[in-house]
């Protein structure tokens, strides 16, 4: 199964984390679903680094990330599908 | 794979079975570690567990050093216990409450004699225990005399991935089989807290995990200067790809895999409903919660990092896995099982169980930690407030 180099957890999931070293700027990427065991592809915007999110679609300020299925906070600031997720665009919604 | 049904380990005199058979230097008191440390340097098979405070306590942060000295003598892995403190009285307290398990305990305080004149009469008594422990062998003890304590650190999206989830596989495997286990981390469950609520195997645990989760929140909000961004996450976290809180806490939450928890406990309090899963409430810095798991009398500890967290604890061993593959590369001395193959699907979450339970098991039998080898006791009390 080598060449995965983005699982994203959950199928509802907007968000994928690079599972190598890093991924480069228009690199086309391949991503695997663990939930159903499927596979997507996605091309990047960012140089994004091992462990780190990539936007699955575009989002606007005040969406919701979801990841596990589940709200992990909120974009503050647009972000379109492939660029890096990270503190610089999304901030918890609890303290 | 075939679980194996025993381990090999130290029966104690009330029944519960260490993975290790230390003999312990007990300070009540932070002016007491000096003696403490003395005699461990002096006796050799002794260890001197060293901390900060102990004097002027008062109410539940009291009750809480207490809980804490008296578990960690009563620990399993503790074969015999020397208890020393500035005073009689509180070291006695400690004494009396570790001896209900009939192990070898005995009390000395400084007052009055002095460091040197203490130092030589403790050396006396720490030489007797240490000769006995050293002839206790290790025998066939069932798998359920484990005690499972888990915690994780310096995470990032690894850990929620891979090497949490590897723990939650080993506790899908070993709960049935009647092992004991502990998940805490209180404020690190922050964001999927109703989710973990309804892990509770009944509504009276329900309740206690939403009383203790607010209570700590509500304190955490009390006391926050600014959104925690300095602390939760943490700037390793941040480096790891973890953006919010409530990313940290479905990652965290991987570690008890489908396991429903029966009970909540206090820090440091012993679990007495039996075999299953326990919440503890504990603080998310890893050498407290460790300590006072280890307090409630859990007798081997998993611990997944996703950055790197070199921690150990001086009674129970550390056992650590990761599954990011720098990780493993560049601090290979500190990781114990190495799942980064998850991440590359070379393996799957079942493979990567198994082989955690082949070397908690190996472990449990005596084999040493990379944490131990290197020589980590982190042994840090829970301070709840300002002493008096």
């Amino acid at each position: 199964m080598a060449g995965t180099d983005i699982i994203i957890h959950d199928e509802k999931d907007n968000v994928g984390v690079v599972v190598i070293e890093k991924i480069t700027p228009n690199q086309d990427c391949d991503c695997w679903i663990m939930e159903n065991d499927k596979s997507v592809k996605i091309q990047s915007m960012d140089e994004i680094p091992l462990g780190h999110k990539i936007a699955m679609t575009d989002l606007n300020e005040g969406d919701t990330i979801l990841k596990y299925g589940h709200d992990i906070g909120k974009v503050v600031k647009s972000i379109k599908k492939g660029e890096h997720v990270h503190v610089h665009n999304v901030k918890t919604k609890k303290w | 794979m075939e679980i194996p049904k025993t381990f090999l380990g130290y029966k104690r005199e009330d029944g519960r079975t260490g993975t290790r058979n230390h003999v312990i230097i007990l300070p009540v008191d932070d002016i007491s570690n000096a003696c403490a440390e003395a005699v461990a340097n002096n006796i050799k098979g002794t260890i001197a567990l060293p901390h900060s405070y102990g004097r002027l306590q008062f109410g539940a942060d009291l009750e809480l050093h207490f809980r804490t000295m008296i578990g960690t003598g009563k620990n399993p892995n503790v074969a015999a216990v020397i208890v020393i403190g500035i005073e009689p009285k509180w070291t006695k307290r400690i004494v009396d409450a570790i001896a209900t398990t009939g192990k070898p305990v005995e009390g000395f305080s400084i007052e009055g004699v002095g460091d040197i004149d203490t130092i030589a009469r403790v050396s006396k008594k720490a030489q007797e225990f240490s000769i006995w422990a050293s002839e206790k062998q290790r025998e066939e003890r069932p798998i359920s005399d484990l005690w499972i304590s888990v915690k994780c650190g310096e995470s990032d999206t690894t850990s929620g991935l891979a090497s949490n989830p590897t723990v939650g596989n080993l506790m899908d495997k070993l709960e049935p089989l009647g092992v004991h286990l502990c998940f805490g981390e209180t404020s690190e469950l922050t964001g999927a807290e109703t989710v973990c609520e309804k892990r509770g195997k009944t509504p009276e645990a329900q309740e206690k995990f939403r009383k203790t989760w607010s209570s700590y929140n509500d304190f955490i909000l009390k006391e926050a200067t600014d959104d925690l961004s300095e602390s939760q996450p943490t700037a390793g976290n941040i480096a790891g790809g973890l953006t919010t809180i409530e990313e940290k806490a479905f990652g965290n939450f991987q570690k008890i895999g489908g396991c429903k928890f029966i009970d909540v406990l206090e820090p440091a309090e012993e679990p007495t409903k039996g075999p299953g899963l326990y919440f503890m409430d504990t603080s998310s810095a890893a050498a407290e919660c460790v300590t006072l798991q280890a307090a409630g009398g859990f007798n081997l500890h998993l611990f997944p990092t996703g950055q790197g967290n070199i921690i150990g604890n001086p009674i129970e061993p550390v056992v650590k896995l990761t599954a990011n593959p720098l990780t493993a590369r560049t601090m290979s001395e500190h990781i114990d099982v190495d799942v980064s193959k998850i991440l590359s699907r070379e393996m799957n979450l079942d493979e990567a169980g198994d082989e955690l339970i082949k070397a908690t098991i190996r472990v449990a039998n005596g084999r040493l930690t990379c944490a131990e080898a290197l020589g980590h006791r982190e042994f840090v009390m829970t301070k709840l407030y300002r002493s008096a």
